[in-house]
């Protein structure tokens, strides 16, 4: 499509976003998504000039007219058990095309203190909690696609928890793409408010109908409060055809805790932000990220961590594994202000190239601007070593299985990290089955 | 069982290292191969368990009536040529217990038997534990992570135990070990012995002899067995050193 007739079919959207949405939006809902409509038409999709986006041309997404999702309600318990986490006892919220099924969700026992709610309905119904947190952690000037996002979401999830109330279960927030959703997209936003002391874990999980192709733009807003222990599992395993940008923005009170998990296994083209402010004393960050380039895959994810108070600390450790002619992108930057003495941050990304046409670009930043502060970080792409294989095949194993071993061992540092055995074994499992002969291993196993 | 008939070998630089090897090997014996530093002795191994990187220029080895080259490694470990590391790998993200399990099961499916049931391998693998007095922490930790040089060569003999080679070919698996731990390998390695199976020592020590009776006594000089004698020959490289045989031999 031309870029006229582009812009033409954007405004449209926009018009008919005006129309759509549900009854009467509160003044400061409004304003704000004016304001991230205007943004968008102003700026456009992000292109390779801007360094942020030096490795990622977004013009597979540029170039498509999406729209509105159709209302898919083919989609059934069966598959969601299929798509879902066997054995995985959690409070279960189920998105088609971005929109909720309440039908397919269950969030029975909640405790009291904690509100797990689509996000359309706290909008139509509640929105005056909403306003402390929905767009304040994440910018309409951060990018284009939190722009878009703010302009045209129409569901998601809240999960606030009170003071002291700790979820018993995760929450898990599973996001379904069917095979109708060519040309559509679906910006669904996810609100974690973890009130002082309160302790949850929240797993997004983006997962497709085989066949589906359609564009998810996520933004993410997480506040963990004094004291709060937030677990996030950010998990994509898209199908093949699949477009996925999200964004994640992590605000962190003195003594917080928070832990984030990435996995990107799945789409064709990927781009994940995560940005963390630590602005009090005290404050933890754990990022640990293992994403798969496989196939024509280009998976880019970065990540921003900033340490704006002193005793403030980043442990991140970023896998990525390239193989056919996947393309991987991980870039980590890590900002300490001048007041932020006794940091402890440190990073550490490890790349393995299973192809010779395969490619990894790994860069950390760091920017250091207090001179009291311990920060580590390190770089690695290489190869499977051949001693490793070799060793493993002088004990009778045969070679196809004894890489796939050294992979394995490669993703598990990252994996045996999370505490959910069930989303574990699974995502090793569609680990297994994305990597050359998995399907063999997985039954083999 | 094996039979090396003047093996040469070189190396990826294209120096040649390994000049012309003979050695008979039946079932039921054992052999020990002494010689100093660089004569060969690893190369010989690893050519032997097919890693890459060396070039075979001649001869033949014949393995129980078959080309032991047509094979790849992971064949040879099956068909049990088993290779006791002198350098044993490190491999971070790999448990013990998966490299032994995943190993015996290649086994079991090669020669047609189902996978080990979980609890009779457990079983099977605490007795070997026993013997080569490991704890059962090791089973859990990374292959040979982290592990001193002493444990790292009871591993091999761990694993030589459970995988119950026909010919077990040990490189210098007494290096660094402590008098305690010499004993306990040797033990392993005698628990090894049977009239069907046979086992290649490389080793710089008659110490270990003493343990492990060899019935042959070979050395390996500068690419070439140049003496091979009963275990006396052993007493005697340990009181004289090298120097007279391999002049004797030029
Ligand atoms: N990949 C290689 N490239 C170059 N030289 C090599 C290579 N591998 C072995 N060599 C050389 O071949 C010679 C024989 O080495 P080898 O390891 O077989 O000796 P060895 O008899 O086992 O000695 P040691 O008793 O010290 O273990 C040495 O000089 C060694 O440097
Ligand atoms: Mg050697």
């Amino acid at each position: 499509m031309s870029a006229n007739a582009l812009s033409q079919h954007y405004a449209e959207q926009v018009q008919h976003l005006q129309q759509s949405l549900p009854g009467s939006l509160p003044d400061w809902l409004a304003g704000r998504r004016d304001g991230a409509a205007r943004r968008f038409a102003d700026a456009g999709f992000p292109d390779p000039r801007m360094e942020e986006w030096k490795y990622t041309n977004v013009r597979p997404i540029a170039t498509k007219p999406f729209g509105e999702a159709p209302v898919d309600t083919g989609v059934s318990a069966a598959d969601v058990s299929a798509l879902g986490f066997q054995g995985l006892d959690a409070y279960r919220m189920v998105f088609v095309n971005g929109r909720l099924r309440t039908d397919l969700s269950d969030l029975n026992g909640l405790p009291d203190g904690a509100t797990v709610q689509g996000l359309g309905d706290a909008i139509s119904h509640d929105p005056a909690p909403l306003e402390p947190i929905l767009g304040t952690l994440a910018h309409d000037r951060f990018s284009s696609f939190t722009a878009l996002n703010m302009a045209f979401m129409n569901d998601g999830a809240l999960v606030r928890l009170a003071r002291n109330v700790r979820l018993d279960r995760p929450v898990h927030l599973l996001m379904i793409g069917t095979a109708g959703n060519a040309a559509s997209w679906s910006h669904p936003r996810i609100l974690i408010h973890a009130g002082e002391g309160a302790e949850a874990t929240v797993i997004e999980h983006y997962a497709d109908i085989a066949g589906a192709q359609g564009f998810t733009n996520t933004v993410t807003e997480l506040r963990a409060e004094a004291g709060a222990q937030v677990r996030h599992y950010l998990l994509q395993d898209h199908a093949d055809g699949a477009y996925h940008v999200g964004s994640v923005f992590i605000q962190q009170r003195r003594d917080s805790r928070v832990i984030s998990h990435n996995v990107n296994l799945g789409g064709r083209l990927v781009r994940h932000d995560l940005n963390v402010d630590l602005t009090e004393p005290g404050a933890e960050i754990v990022l640990d990220g293992l994403f798969l380039a496989g196939g024509r895959q280009h998976v880019d994810t970065h990540t921003r961590v900033h340490h704006s108070s002193p005793n403030t600390t980043s442990r991140e450790r970023y896998r990525g594994i390239g193989q056919g002619h996947g393309r991987g992108v991980f870039k980590g930057r890590v900002l300490v202000e001048r007041g932020a003495q006794k940091t402890d941050a440190q990073q550490h990304s490890a790349n393995l190239l299973l192809s010779p046409n395969a490619e990894i670009d790994t860069k950390p930043e760091l920017e250091i601007y207090a001179d009291d502060v311990k920060c580590a970080h390190g770089a690695t792409v290489g190869q499977l070593d051949t001693t490793s294989l070799y060793y493993l095949r002088s004990r009778g194993i045969g070679e196809q299985e004894a890489r796939e071993m050294l992979v394995f061992a490669f993703a598990d540092e990252v994996l045996e990290r999370m505490d959910l055995p069930p989303v574990r074994e699974s995502i090793e499992a569609r680990l297994a089955a994305r990597l050359p002969g998995g399907q063999a291993f997985e039954t083999g196993a | 069982m094996l039979k090396i008939q003047n093996l040469q070998a070189r190396v990826e630089n294209g120096t040649q290292i390994l000049k012309g090897i003979d050695l008979e090997v039946k079932a039921g014996e054992v052999h020990a191969i002494m010689g100093p530093n660089g004569s060969g002795k690893s190369t010989l191994c690893q050519v032997l368990g097919g890693r890459d990187g060396y070039e075979v220029t001649g001869g033949s080895v014949d393995y129980l009536g078959q080309d032991l080259f047509e094979l790849e490694t992971e064949e040879r470990a099956r068909e049990g040529l088993l290779l006791g590391f002198q350098y044993p790998v490190e491999i971070p993200g790999v448990k013990n217990i998966y490299l032994l399990k995943e190993a015996y099961n290649a086994q079991r499916k090669h020669r047609g038997e189902p996978e080990a049931d979980t609890f009779q391998f457990l079983k099977l693998v605490r007795e070997k534990l026993n013997t080569m007095q490991m704890d059962e922490s090791f089973l859990h930790r990374a292959v040979n992570v982290g592990f001193s040089g002493g444990e790292k060569k009871r591993n091999e003999i761990l694993q030589m135990l459970v995988l119950e080679p026909r010919l077990a070919l040990l490189d210098e698996t007494d290096s660094g070990l402590d008098i305690d731990a010499l004993k306990v390998v040797s033990e392993g390695v005698n628990k090894l012995r049977s009239p069907d199976r046979a086992i290649v020592l490389v080793t710089h020590y008659q110490r270990l002899l003493s343990h492990i009776e060899p019935d042959f006594v070979h050395v390996l000089s500068d690419g070439r067995i140049i003496k091979s004698g009963d275990k006396t020959l052993a007493h005697e490289l340990e009181r004289n050193g090298y120097h007279g045989i391999i002049e004797e031999a030029a």
